[in-house]
């Protein structure tokens, strides 16, 4: 499959009174036609800014891309004028936001603030794009459309709101959506609904995603490739099925072990013990070292580089060196691992 | 079943928000439940159910519109002198969802936690203050040197912890956790409900656990109760409850949990509740009733013997 989106080497800091926070150290990825990749990690870890950096939302004042390209369509995006990165934004790439109670315009009718970027980037008269504007509402499942379009948002529910969000996001049919955290503020039963839309949209019109989320429920539910940052890097990728049935970074050990499980009942649950990183000092070695029971010296030493486990799937520790020692993971997942493994033997 | 001993009993609880107004809310309409020493009743619903409301209207920070609660046998929301008021609040503790929102920006760690401490006057002397300070700071998890920053200066995770040591710094009996861990990252809420789970023992405490993270409520309850518009629609211990859930609405809600398990969401089907299934008359009498020993539903008597034949076998 071929590449729409590829991030190389990407190194973002903000410059704070208190020193460089190095927020981004590295990030490499690319985003295939069609797929959706998810990108988990806890606050702090970089996804949110890596995200904003492709959409080129940082605040211009204090943050800078210090290395590394963003290559859509082969344009570097990074390197590109604010005009012609207008172009861009909501048209071929667009956003949907983690909160939809402010990322909609509170005094604007929500026709009106769908009708915005098509009548920007597809030269449509505004008959046109009214007409589409209520195309988009039906095809979000908004019911009452007609009665819909000239209403305020705080008439909305929050379900119906993100609804609304992606409709805009979705205006002008854009080759990568990235969505940040778009079911967090929603109701399981509504962000179910939400992310069956979401399925069928791509489906529909063919679009690549990026979905950021912490909840790995719904990585499993959303993504076919799945990617894993801690500390301003991306330490583990590879498909859904290598992330949940045969991690080896011990990060994404802990994550998965720090959930329970829906049949068993531990008497205690996994939990990763300490803190993130402080990206304004970021250790020489491993970031997730100090949090790391699997650590070696070298781990305080030395960043490791991305071992490939397989074609499709590399993580960043030196467990897999070849000297390192063999490690057992944690027992839940190595649980995991075997009941894949009776699974493969099934098939 | 262990012998269990009610600590609250909550008996047709009701709180109308704008009552007698165009505009009222039954926020809660007609609730009952005992929550057992010990134990742990987590309460889940989606937003706007009422159960934050419910954990609210219990501690007081609400007044009920009408109904009862009783904590070891005495109505909690009866007419009361001050004296008896702040006995019963030193008994009774909460932690809030937004670590925060619910610490005072301007206050110390030190003096946030011992507020209660100056209130019941349950500290000799200042040394006594600090020491029962320090002391609960490490009971959470934290240092004692935390005892003099300000709430600024920690994460989301410590200040929880903080919060939770406030709970704790009367000796209550009885804690209100009102979404403890939704403002958390997910390798910093296992820390947090492990020391919830490590202090009930240690401190014989217990829980009302609200949440609508299902499968964290399932880890840390014993019993979970499900609420839909205001009102309680099943009780059941946990593991019966997640293996047999009776009520359509509790069958909808569970179905909608992701599970971090790919395999299984390829093959996961959504169940959508419809209220009208019920088709109950008008003036129907609904109540919770024991389908099963300890599961009880909301339901009409036509329902009951349906789902009685259907589920006990």
């Amino acid at each position: 499959m071929e590449n729409i989106l590829e991030v190389k080497d990407l190194t973002i800091s903000f410059h704070t009174f208190s020193g460089e926070v190095q927020a981004i150290r590295g990030v490499d990825f690319e985003l295939k036609k069609g797929e959706t990749l998810a990108i988990v990690g806890e606050s702090s870890s970089g996804k949110s800014v890596t995200t904003k950096s492709i959409m080129r939302l940082l605040p211009p004042g204090n943050s800078e891309i210090k290395r590394g390209e963003i290559l859509f369509n082969g344009k570097d995006l990074a390197k590109l004028s604010d005009k012609s990165m207008q172009k861009i934004r909501g048209k071929e790439i667009s956003m949907i936001f983690q909160d939809p109670m402010t990322s909609l315009n509170p005094t604007m009718k929500i026709g009106k603030q769908i009708m915005e970027p098509i009548i920007k980037h597809q030269n449509m008269s505004k008959a046109e794009a009214k007409e589409r504007a209520m195309d988009l509402l039906r095809l979000v499942g908004i019911p009452n459309a007609e009665e819909r379009f000239g209403q305020y948002p705080h008439q909305f529910s929050g379900g119906m709101r993100q609804r609304v969000v992606i409709a805009i996001a979705l205006a002008c049919n854009p080759k990568v959506l990235i969505a940040d955290e778009p079911t967090t503020a929603l109701d399981v039963t509504i962000q179910a609904q939400i992310l069956e839309l979401m399925k069928d949209l791509q489906k529909k019109i063919d679009t690549s995603i990026i979905f950021i989320t912490h909840d790995l429920g719904v990585v499993a539910n959303v993504a076919d490739r799945v990617a894993v940052m801690y500390g301003g890097k991306i330490v583990e990728i590879g498909t859904v099925d290598e992330i949940f049935y045969n991690p080896k970074h011990p990060y994404t050990w802990g994550l998965i072990s720090s959930m329970p499980s829906l049949d068993s009942k531990d008497d205690e649950l996994y939990a990763i013990p300490g803190t993130p990183p402080n990206l304004l000092h970021p250790p020489i070695g491993d970031a997730f070292a100090p949090r790391n029971e699997y650590a070696m010296q070298i781990d305080l030493e030395e960043q490791p580089p991305m071992f490939k486990v397989s074609e499709t799937h590399y993580a960043a520790t030196w467990l897999l060196h070849p000297d390192a020692p063999k490690v057992e993971p944690p027992l839940a997942v190595k649980k995991r691992m075997d009941q894949f493994q009776t699974w493969q033997e099934v098939k | 079943m262990k012998q269990r001993e009610k600590l609250v009993e909550i008996r047709n609880l009701k709180q109308y928000f704008n009552a007698g107004k165009p505009s009222m809310v039954k926020a809660i309409d007609d609730i009952s439940f005992d929550i057992y020493k010990g134990e742990t009743l987590g309460l889940v619903g989606e937003s706007g159910c009422g159960k934050s409301t419910t954990g609210r209207t219990i501690i007081r920070l609400y007044d009920a519109t009408d109904g009862e609660v009783f904590f070891n046998g005495e109505d909690v929301h009866g007419t009361k002198s001050k004296a008896q008021l702040k006995d019963f609040n030193r008994k009774m503790q909460m932690i809030f969802q937004d670590p925060y929102a619910s610490l005072n920006p301007r206050l110390k760690i030190a003096d946030i936690i011992a507020e209660g401490i100056d209130i019941h006057g349950l500290a000799k002397n200042k040394e006594d203050r600090m020491q029962q300070v320090q002391n609960l700071l490490e009971t959470v998890g934290l240092n004692r040197e935390h005892a003099n920053r300000y709430p600024h200066e920690f994460s989301g995770g410590q200040r929880q912890r903080i919060g939770i040591a406030r709970a704790l710094a009367v000796q209550p009996e009885f804690i209100i956790a009102d979404e403890p861990i939704s403002a958390l990252d997910v390798s910093i809420q296992a820390q947090v409900v492990n020391l919830l789970k490590k202090l009930q023992i240690e401190h014989g405490l217990t829980y009302l656990f609200i949440a609508h993270d299902l499968s964290m409520v399932k880890y840390i309850s014993d019993r979970i109760g499900v609420m839909y518009f205001g009102k309680l629609v099943e009780l059941a211990s946990s593991e019966e409850l997640y293996k047999n859930p009776i009520h359509p609405y509790t069958q909808s809600l569970l179905s909608a949990i992701p599970a971090p398990d790919p395999y299984s969401e390829r093959i996961r089907k959504r169940k959508v509740y419809n209220p009208n299934i019920h088709e109950y008359d008008e003036g129907e009498d609904l109540q919770m009733r024991e389908v099963k020993p300890d599961h009880f539903v909301y339901c009409s008597e036509k329902e009951f013997k349906q789902y009685q034949t259907i589920h006990t076998k």
